[in-house]
């Protein structure tokens, strides 16, 4: 919902990593993102598509790496991605926890010209 | 005819990886430790109010207000989409206010709370509501160096809520359910709800209140009187 906010924050990140590689171009950024941190792809690209313009960044691809929200069962210990609902455990209806996994959200690397 | 040397043109377009590992979020992320050591060098307790639209974080930061308001000093950041609705009423009862308008954005970010906090006049040792936009995403993806994270649910939304939200809920450091008083036209869940809050966060304190009847408020206050005094 916030991808407006994120896509500034990023093309920001990437033409101060470009600057500092010495780069005229930017072909694709690599991105990495939890299943739990609300934002969606399309979205992001859509904004990075006009916000980038008369930049360096624009026309680059954005890929994302998605990373599923992994639970953990406190019972039985299995780890396990999130149900479609609620939380528990699918082999022993165990209560899940959040292990963390799924909360990522960082730039992996880019590449340039 | 001389064929040209592609030296020059050709290192021009060579392809190059560059590693970043970044958090995307990162110039947020920045300023909110710099409000947070603020907040710390002033001990101001900042406290990120978040909830939906009606849940009910106006009414309690009143409440707060009447209960806390003669012991210790209060500060109040409203954040909203646009109005000064809540603003004003907060004004009216001599407590400092500023309004920040998001004009259509979904959240506060760091930068916003350090520009407002410079127009605030609040003492030090002070408790800060810093009031989000009602909207239970995206205000727990952007940290704006509070001390700590207050989410309010009401009883009408129902019960599903930490199933749905699990970001505000996990990261909560206390949780109020507010509209008790609707529990028995309602058909709200406890068990589900509490089922959900203690997967995602066995730490967070749950205080069920009725801003409307006053019911659990003075249990909440006695907390809170111990959050602020701590510091």
């Amino acid at each position: 919902m916030h991808e407006y906010a994120v896509t500034e924050g990023l093309i920001k990140m990437a033409l101060a990593e470009a600057t500092k590689a010495g780069a005229s171009k930017i072909t694709e950024i690599k991105l990495v993102i939890g299943d739990l941190s609300t934002i969606i792809d399309e979205s992001v690209q859509m904004y990075f598509d006009i916000m980038s313009e008369g930049t360096i960044a624009h026309g680059a691809k954005l890929v994302f790496r998605r990373i599923p929200a992994e639970f953990c069962c406190k019972d039985c210990g299995l780890k396990y991605n999130k149900p479609k609902t609620g939380f528990d455990c699918p082999s022993c209806g165990g209560m899940g926890m959040p292990t963390g996994v799924g909360r990522e959200f960082y730039m992996e690397s880019m590449d340039v010209e | 005819m001389l064929e040209r040397a592609p030296t020059a043109e050709y290192k021009r377009s060579v392809f190059m990886e560059i590693k970043v590992m970044k958090n995307i979020l990162e110039a947020n992320d920045k300023l909110a430790e710099e409000n947070r050591a603020l907040f710390n060098k002033r001990s101001i307790t900042a406290v990120n109010v978040m909830a939906s639209p009606g849940s009910g974080k106006t009414s309690i930061i009143l409440k707060i207000i009447a209960g806390l308001g003669r012991e210790m000093g209060i500060g109040v950041i409203e954040g909203d989409i646009a109005s000064s609705i809540d603003a004003e009423t907060i004004d009216k009862l001599g407590i400092p206010v500023v309004q920040i308008n998001t004009g259509g954005g979904c959240h506060l970010d760091a930068n916003m709370i350090q520009t407002a906090i410079k127009d605030l006049p609040i003492k030090d040792n002070s408790l800060l509501f810093i009031e989000n936009v009602g909207n239970l995403v995206c205000p727990s993806a952007f940290d704006i160096g509070e001390t700590l994270k207050m989410v309010i649910a009401s009883v009408p939304e129902g019960h599903d809520k930490p199933f749905k939200y699990t970001s505000m809920f996990e990261t909560a450091d206390v949780i109020i359910l507010n509209k008790m008083d609707l529990m028995p036209y309602i058909d709200f869940d406890r068990d589900s709800f509490y089922k959900g809050i203690k997967a995602l966060n066995s730490k967070a304190p749950v205080f069920e209140i009725s801003c409307r009847t006053g019911a659990g408020v003075d249990e909440f206050l006695k907390w809170l009187r111990n959050i602020a005094w701590r510091k």
